[in-house]
């Protein structure tokens, strides 16, 4: 391609970045100093074209060892990726994590999403604000929710250099943060995993059972807890056998659509066109999750076990991992994970000596809660602006790069585990009729006990909250996070099914069980909501790009009023909802009014 | 126009639009249909030369067991389908789609929006007169064409015309995210440090007039611009031995504007720059 | 670095006629009688002494009413355009193997081939709307090869950039030849259904092996095997070329080298396959199926084909010469021997656009008459008797032009001509009809169905029809068919006598550039096009490109180290025919030794100056592309800002 590059030079630690990751150069068409023979044969074209798809990761490396990236960074990578500046410098201002402007090393992300705002995050971020200002060398920066609701308030440090460190401060206070970004080397320990998990021990356990048992850095320890006798049951019953158990044990996508995940991995097979691509999507976003990190802290040879099995099935050789940028612990053992399962032969050429290949990569998002849809998270990877695309066609014909991909979040897989281990009638009999096998929630807000629970389907919303010891003065419970819906204290007999609370007019979405007392305003929740989506609308159609900012703004007016001071907003905020529900591309618009358009009926909020 | 044929026959698909009984070719999006059959759905961000990017969502109709409305402009007619295009569903969705353009960036310049907003009741002042607006000044670094980013409504299609679709010069993306994504060039700088090569296919694709020829924003600006007055002929450039159909707009014996016609085989409405602005030798006169 | 900010000379439009008597006066102001009536007389005073430049950018119908000026009302062949300086060897080349000079393909069949070859040609920078379809050919799938001594924008595309040495073309089709045929790559089928003289061809190119082509080229070996294999394996493969093969001294056998590997490999005669020469002016193809040339009448019929001639005798009422006049080079050559006293130069500018242009405008000046008809006062109207203002062809005049896939398109008048200028068809048959010659066209139409009715090729296009179809390629013998997009089909056929003249290997041998670089002009300059500018720049100058810098002598960045100069600073450049000051530009594209120019600056920086006026024996094509020269550092009081 024939790009242009302004005068702008990578400096010699931005060029050493992005060439740990690529390797150096091999001409000077790329950036290497000029010999004869490239100037007569330059290679290029398509194989050139086709290395787009390390732009992110390339993104991320200029990021990790300098803290922003420069003109000339960008440049470079570019020329080493055949990427046009122009694409490169949209792909990098997609992403709320990465900055293009010159920014200190350190950035201290404070969450002042739901949990954490309940917890008290704004008084966290104007302490933390009045001792790291201008000078300090730390950025500061309220975002959206850390996956850290079970020890809310949190803040995550990320300083710049080679290696870049990172430190978690949850729950913070306004001197642990401090700590955390001035100095993220002698911060102290994050918990472990098993912390999040209340259960943790409990036998019964079928998806946590590993979380606080096994050593989440042993494969051997996990090999000693059951671990690959599920993808040895896979290889015996072959691709079409597995496809057959998952589809009888009545598995659903967990990540909130609840499509079967049999027929998902059915239509990828069955697809002519190859290679076949298996992605998982750990790009848990929804204000209020933390399920898949902890499985990833706390048990991360599962997913690889699971990935491996779900890649057979489909007919995949190479698999991804999309994992949230904000979460530093869950790569570290993934990457860990993976590197042993390839040392031991369980990725690779020949898995177990069965003569099936498959390897799994893993790409780091930057911050975007859109790049959670699932085709956003195909154009993440591909090095695009995570936008979703539309459907049909849909990512069992045309996914990642085009291809059959099947695409499944964290929990979904690891729950074909047990179904391997123990067969799809007693999977099946899990649960209630529509709804099967085990479902993990992730309980935080004004409960004692906050943290990830593994429940059968059918339990009842009380049953859980009493689980985690919901605390006096319950004023709503959000279910399924910021794109859910509020329920009332007297709703507490819905059954945590997807066929129940869809009965009950709401959803079960991600497993979001966010419970708020009284002490908290709603309109102040709701505003906080709204804010979420118009920044995280990726800005590609209309009715999400300005409706989020007219819902916003509409919440904001209305913040201190009510009755029929509010009516003319509520009225304006019902139409745009639904234009935002009925004409977005992706869910993220469609949903984006569902929690208050809930706390508006259900609620009764501003009445 | 060619005789050697590229493809087998497409087979002809029957579904319903409004109750009444249609037939596309296979392939053929439901829009294609729809005015086949005489219905006009509104549309802005969808482009006879490029692929739907279906983002304005102005296009939306009802398709009978689809949970959303689903856009005219870019989803496939299916056999036995059953399509609705003038529902109060999808009326209500077009009336906001517009209400919130309006409100947010200047429509003064998009031909037809006007008729829309009053055909579908839209009152884009209801958002009140502190609603935020895209608030752009025009961008004026060159001599050949401005960017008024205010009349943007980030349609995609100067992007796709630049990108891989046509010009693949690539030199302006998206950037940035929400309402606060814009067009630019890399490290948002002037056009002139960007990799255009200003052929102006972006203007040629652009529904709002966002992107203009210089000669027709000044002229606008002068009040002198008028359209009524003036002529469109095809003829054929002088540059070099490819052939591109010019459509000369011609006012008061000037040459203010330079198009191609989008279904011309050899330019596909594409040009460059030498084509596009390479006219004014020819008025350069006493 | 410092961009400069020149606005090249603007020129104004002729608007009414000028003449002089004599060249050291000034021009005055005349009207159009006196002027036509000093035209006719200077005119009718050198019969048998008179050549004609026609205008490659003008209609069809405007080189038909010329050609048959200069064929009847002059009695003489010796009517030639600008195409001799950029395309005449691919007519040449072209002919030679399938007895018609068009390109064999159409741009759609580049987006549905498989396999691309660039050969000299910066088709992004020159041909930019013929490059989407190359575009889309590559996003649909297609491999694209570059071959160019520069690394341009096109070649940027491309899977694999060739950097040849300038004028080693032969060679690499050579080396790529033997390769094709020593891997068993070879179209053994159609060689034998549709060509002659493979044995000679195979023994041409035998002793051509891939490393004595790297030695000459200065491409590894391993990437013409690459290139040699590809293009022969491909199932469809398209090989275009601009001026970086023609505008040498041997151009015509550097088109029939190229043309070899068609015949080599099958790769012509089909949809997607075929050899694409992109043309550089509006109506280069046209001005050639006109016959405005000196061997060919129109419908690009062969002027020593008695039938032909009969038939153009007896509706002109004319006796046509029997023999071909004299192409452009020639003239220009007459000149000096003082058998060509006088011009009637239509819409070109040869003092600034010929080879080593100081002796062309000599040349022009010893003339006894010239008349310029133009639509700007060029550098060569400066030098004329009599100046006729004309309009421009592609928006004041009705008519047709003819693009390079063979399309015959229709231009329209949209705006009305300054002052007092007249349509190039109006003043020649005005002037026609002064010098004895009663022609009544009506309009261009009517020009246009004179024209269709000598020329079977175009019969079936007419007006109606180009609108309707928005232009026809050629051939087209009738009213109610469209023919294929490609050209010689009939190769293929398996009925011989539908098969035709089968197509003749080139037998053609590799001769370098005439201009020899050594230790006193140790640089080889070659000459190109920018995306926003056209040829001598009379007409691109017009509007305010933000890309344009003007004049630089470009180097490669170890060149301007060695010689101590930087980007802005003034340098001399010398060859051995002048020299001119230029600034220096540093190009990545470039390599040591290897120097880039273009000629569209020729107010500010003369670049044909330099150039060698070493022509094609064949096309009579100068070799533009390859001059010696030197650059020399100016001493500091000389440096101009």
């Amino acid at each position: 391609m024939d790009l242009h590059f302004g005068d702008s030079k990578p400096t010699d630690e931005e060029r050493a970045a992005i060439d740990t990751l690529l390797g150096p150069p091999e001409s000077s068409w790329e950036g290497a100093d000029r010999s004869d023979a490239d100037l007569r044969w330059a290679r290029g074209g398509r194989a050139a074209r086709e290395r787009r798809d390390l732009l992110l990761p390339g993104l991320h490396a200029v990021h990790d060892r300098i803290g922003w990236i420069s003109e000339g960074a960008l440049d470079y990578l570019c020329r080493r990726l055949t990427v046009p500046p122009a694409e490169a410098y949209g792909v990098a201002t997609f992403y709320a994590m990465f900055s293009v402007k010159p920014r200190p090393a350190t950035v201290l992300h404070v969450c002042t999403d739901l949990a954490c705002a309940a917890a008290g995050a704004s008084e966290l971020c104007a302490g933390v604000e009045a001792r790291l200002g201008p000078g300090s060398g730390v950025s500061v920066e309220r975002g959206p929710c850390l996956g850290l609701c079970e020890r809310a308030p949190a803040a995550l440090a990320i300083k710049a250099g080679d290696p870049v460190r990172t430190a978690v401060s949850a729950p913070a206070t306004v001197e642990r943060a401090v700590l955390a970004a001035s100095s993220p080397d002698s911060a102290p320990e994050e918990p472990a995993a098993a912390l999040a998990v209340p259960q943790a021990g409990d036998p019964a356990l079928m998806l946590l059972g590993r979380v606080g048992v096994v050593d989440p850095a042993s494969l051997d320890d996990y090999r000693a807890h059951g671990g690959y006798t599920a993808l040895r049951q896979a290889f015996a019953i072959g691709p079409a056998g597995v496809i057959r158990e998952v589809t009888d044990a009545g598995l659903v996508g967990r990540g909130g659509a609840a499509f079967p995940t049999g027929r998902k991995w059915q239509a990828t097979a069955s697809q002519p066109d190859h290679p076949h691509y298996l992605v998982c999507n750990a790009d848990e976003s929804e204000p209020g999750t933390f399920k898949d990190r902890v499985v990833m802290e706390g048990d991360p040879y599962s997913l690889v076990e699971a990935m491996t099995i779900a890649a057979y099935a489909v007919g995949a050789h190479k698999g991804y991992l999309y994992l949230r940028g904000e979460y530093p612990r869950a790569l570290h053992r993934m990457e860990h994970a993976i590197g042993q399962a390839r040392a031991r032969g369980l990725l690779g050429d020949d898995i177990l000596g069965q003569g099936y290949a498959f390897d799994i990569e893993i790409r780091r998002g930057a911050g975007a809660y859109i790049c959670g849809e699932e085709t956003a998270l195909f154009n993440s990877i591909e090095g695009y602006r995570g936008e979703p695309r539309s459907k049909p066609p849909f990512p069992v014909e045309k996914g990642l790069f085009g291809r059959p991909t099947a695409e499944n979040n964290v929990e979904t897989l690891v729950n074909v585990l047990p179904i391997l281990t123990m067969g799809a009638p007693a999977y099946a009999a899990i649960g209630t009729g529509a709804s099967t096998g085990p479902k993990l929630f992730c309980v935080s807000g004004s409960v004692d006990r906050p943290g990830i629970y593994e429940l059968p389907f059918g339990a009842t919303l009380g049953e859980l909250l009493d689980l985690a010891g919901v605390r006096d003065g319950l004023r709503a419970v959000l279910l399924g996070g910021a794109a859910g819906g509020f329920v009332r204290p007297d709703e507490l007999d819905i059954p945590l099914t997807f066929e129940g609370t869809r009965a009950a007019g709401t959803t079960l979405g991600s497993g979001v069980v966010l419970a708020f007392d009284d002490t908290v305003p709603l309109p102040r929740l709701l505003l906080r909501i709204a804010e979420f989506f118009r920044d995280e609308s990726c800005g590609q159609c209309v009715p999400c790009r300005v409706g989020t900012v007219r819902q916003e703004e509409a919440l904001h007016r209305i913040v201190e009023r009510t009755g029929a001071d509010a009516a003319a907003d509520i009225t304006l905020l019902r139409e745009v909802g639904r234009a935002m529900k009925d004409a977005s591309i992706c869910g993220l618009g469609q949903t984006a009014w569902n929690a208050v358009e809930s706390a508006i009926d259900r609620l009764g909020a501003y009445e | 126009m060619t005789v050697t044929s590229l493809g087998i026959p497409r087979r002809l698909l029957e579904f319903t639009i409004d109750g009444e009984s249609v037939r596309a070719p296979e392939g053929a999006t439901i829009l294609d249909a729809c005015r086949s059959a005489g219905k006009d759905v509104p549309t802005l961000c969808q482009g006879d030369t490029l692929t739907p990017k279906n983002a304005c969502r102005v296009c939306v109709v009802e398709v009978e067991g689809a949970r959303t409305l689903v856009p005219a402009c870019s989803r496939k007619a299916e056999a036995g389908m059953e399509v609705r295009t003038d529902t109060e569903r999808a009326r209500h969705s077009r009336k906001v789609v517009l209400e919130l353009l309006a409100s947010s960036v200047d429509l003064s310049t998009t031909p037809e929006v006007a008729g829309w907003l009053k055909e579908y009741e839209a009152k884009p002042d209801r958002f009140g007169p502190d609603a935020a607006r895209v608030d752009e000044q025009p961008r004026i670094d060159n001599d050949l064409y401005v960017r008024d980013y205010d009349k943007c409504i980030l349609c995609y299609k100067c992007v796709d015309a630049c990108g891989d679709q046509w010009q693949n010069t690539f030199a302006i993306s998206v950037v940035g995210r929400g309402f606060d994504a814009r067009i630019a060039v890399e490290h948002d700088g002037p056009l002139t440090d960007s990799a255009c090569v200003y052929c102006g296919n972006c203007i040629e694709v652009c529904p709002t007039g966002a992107l203009s020829f210089k000669s027709e924003f000044d002229m606008r600006a002068a009040g002198t611009w008028d359209e009524s007055a003036q002529t469109e002929t095809t003829t054929v450039c002088a540059y070099c031995g490819v052939g591109c159909n010019l459509t000369l707009h011609v006012q008061d014996n000037e040459i203010v504007k330079v198009t191609s016609p989008h279904d011309n085989p050899v330019t596909h409405g594409n040009l460059c720059i030498k084509g596009r602005f390479g006219y004014q030798h020819v008025q350069n006169r006493d | 670095m410092r961009k400069r900010d020149r606005t090249p000379r603007i020129y104004n439009r002729l608007e009414y006629p000028m003449v002089r008597d004599s060249r050291d006066e000034p021009f005055r102001r005349a009207s159009w009688d006196e002027a036509l009536d000093r035209a006719a007389r200077g005119l009718g005073a050198a019969r048998g002494a008179f050549g004609m430049f026609s205008c490659a950018r003008a209609t069809n119908e405007m080189n038909y009413v010329a050609q048959k000026f200069a064929r009847v009302v002059m009695g003489t062949n010796n009517v030639d355009s600008c195409n001799r300086t950029c395309h005449a060897p691919s007519v040449a080349g072209l002919s030679a193997a399938f007895g018609s000079g068009g390109g064999t393909s159409s741009y759609a069949e580049v987006e549905h081939t498989d396999l691309v070859v660039m050969w000299g040609s910066n088709a992004r920078f020159a041909h930019p709307i013929f490059f989407q379809h190359v575009l889309k050919g590559i996003r649909n799938g297609a491999r694209m090869y570059a071959v160019d001594p520069r690394r341009t924008s096109t070649a940027e595309w491309a899977e694999s950039w060739l950097g040849l040495n300038v004028g080693t073309d032969i060679p690499m089709a050579h080396a790529i030849g033997r390769e094709i045929i020593r891997a068993g790559l070879a179209n053994e089928a159609f060689i034998e259904r549709a060509t002659t003289g493979f044995e000679e061809y195979r023994q041409l190119v035998e002793p051509w092996t891939l490393s004595l082509a790297e030695k000459v080229t200065g491409v590894p070996a391993a990437a013409i095997r690459e290139l040699a294999h590809a293009y022969a394996r491909a199932e469809r493969a398209q090989l275009c070329w601009t001026l970086g093969i023609t505008e040498h001294h041997n151009g015509t056998d550097n088109v029939r080298a190229l043309i070899n590997l068609s015949l080599l490999t099958g790769h012509v005669g089909r949809f997607g396959s075929g050899l694409q020469p992109l043309r550089g002016q509006n109506n280069v193809q046209g001005g050639g199926d006109m016959g405005a040339i000196p061997n060919r009448l129109p419908g690009f019929q062969d002027i020593l084909d008695p039938d032909t001639r009969l038939k153009f005798e007896s509706v002109w009422d004319t006796a046509i010469e029997p023999h071909y006049g004299l192409n452009l080079t020639e003239m220009f050559e007459a000149m000096e021997e003082g058998s060509l006293r006088a011009v009637y130069c239509i819409g070109e500018n040869p003092a600034q656009s010929e080879a080593d242009s100081e002796q062309a405008i000599r040349r022009m000046k010893a003339l006894d008459f010239l008349v310029v008809q133009d639509i700007f006062l060029t550098r060569t109207a400066e030098l004329a008797d009599v100046i006729l203002p004309a309009t421009a062809g592609w928006a004041e005049t009705e008519g047709t032009t003819t693009n390079s896939e063979r399309r015959v398109q229709r231009v329209r008048r949209a705006v009305t001509p300054p002052g007092e200028a007249r349509e190039d068809i109006d003043i020649l048959c005005d002037l026609a009809s002064r010098m004895g010659h009663e022609w009544k066209y009506e309009d261009s139409e009517a020009v246009w169905d004179e024209l269709r009715s000598v020329s079977p090729d175009h019969y079936g296009m007419t007006y109606e029809r180009l609108e309707e179809h928005q232009g026809i390629q050629w051939p087209c013998p009738a009213t109610d068919r469209l023919e294929p997009t490609y050209l010689h089909g009939r190769l293929w056929e398996s009925d011989p006598a539908a098969r035709g003249r089968f197509a003749p290997f080139g037998i053609v041998r590799h001769d370098p550039p005439v201009d020899l670089t050594d230790e006193e002009f140790p640089i080889r300059l070659t000459t190109g096009r920018r995306l926003d500018s056209y040829n001598t720049g009379v007409q691109s100058g017009g509007f305010a490109s933000p890309m344009r810098r003007g004049e630089y002598v470009e180097l490669c960045p170890e060149d301007a180290e060695r010689y101590g100069v930087v980007v802005g600073e003034q340098v001399q450049v010398s060859s051995r025919r002048g020299s001119v000051v230029a600034p220096v530009w540093v190009d990545t594209a470039l390599r040591p030794g290897l120097a880039f120019m273009t000629m569209h600056f020729p107010d500010e920086v003369d670049t044909n100056q330099l150039t060698i006026e070493a022509n094609c024996p064949i096309a009579g094509t100068a070799e533009f592309k390859a001059s010696a020269i030197r650059i020399e550092k100016l001493p500091v009081a000389l440096q101009v800002r």
